[in-house]
């Protein structure tokens, strides 16, 4: 393939966008006052998470982060917002405690964050010697019908079951006295 | 360190932000959906952790994709239950704060 000068730096603005995208939707997501605002934060930050995972060679997750998450959770939510009225009500609470108790959830997630990041880039990882396969969708697939057969079947199990489930909570209480 | 997108440095503390902003959504929202969102969040870090450690760190790079495709079908099954439990909150409180629905029938 014949190389094309300054594509590295295309590459490294790309990963810096979903970087960006990522962090910016999740901030959006927990930040924004308005249940919509952070649904679409939620959207955002799976289209970078959906970039990221095309970085790192996994092409069919990265599609099935945006068919599954944005695609499906998304509009999900989005009906649910319709059905029902999700604005916060204006805090009860004093400007004082408010700000006490944002203090407090900021200090143990910065704490959860400091910590998990610490523990992961300081820890000296083992790299493997060599890869038994690429990753590819075919191996995917493969792997999927014979040594994960069962739990492809277990979560498709799963998968009815919620349906039902949600169809019989949801109607409890519509039907006709 | 220079940033790059070939280190696993970068995932891994990003997995980190994620799940803290997912812990900290959880701590503040006030409304059942929020919370939801936010546990949304908390499963996108370990979907990327996983991710992140499958091509770095792991012989047999399907495993792990594998894993988190197995996430994503868990995540979408909680999120439709959770919203039809959450519109059945909303039918009978008219309200979908969580202050609202704290009182248990005993």
């Amino acid at each position: 393939m014949k190389h094309i000068p300054g594509s590295e730096y295309a590459i490294e603005f790309v990963f810096v966008v979903a970087v960006l995208a990522t962090v910016a939707g999740a901030a959006l997501a927990v930040l924004a006052t308005r249940i919509i605002r952070s649904v679409c934060g939620l959207a955002l930050c799976c289209f970078g998470l959906a970039g990221l995972y095309y970085f790192l060679h996994a092409p069919f997750l990265s599609l099935m982060e945006i068919l599954i998450y944005v695609g499906a959770i998304c509009v999900t939510i989005i009906f649910a917002v319709m059905l029902a009225e999700p604005d916060e009500a204006p805090s009860r609470e004093s400007r004082g405690a408010a700000l006490g108790w944002g203090a407090l959830a900021l200090a143990i997630s910065g704490a959860v964050f400091w910590g998990i990041a610490r523990l992961g880039m300081n820890h000296a990882w083992l790299k493997p010697d060599a890869k038994a396969g690429a990753g590819s969708v075919k191996d995917i697939g493969v792997a999927l019908l014979t040594t994960y057969s069962f739990a492809f079947e277990l979560i498709s199990l799963v998968l009815l079951v919620a349906i039902l489930g949600a169809l019989v909570i949801a109607r409890y209480g519509r039907t006709k006295p | 360190m220079s940033f790059s997108h070939d280190q696993p440095e970068i995932y891994l503390a990003l997995a980190a932000f994620l799940l803290a902003a997912g812990i900290f959504g959880l701590v503040r929202r006030r409304t059942l959906i929020g919370m939801l969102i936010a546990g949304e969040l908390i499963f996108s870090a370990a979907s990327l952790n996983f991710v992140t450690m499958d091509h770095f760190f792991v012989n047999d790079p399907a495993v792990g994709q594998i894993f988190v495709l197995f996430i994503m079908a868990l995540a979408a099954a909680e999120v439709s239950i959770a919203l039809s439990i959450i519109i059945a909150v909303y039918r009978n409180y008219r309200s979908i704060g969580s202050k609202e629905v704290s009182e248990l029938k005993g």
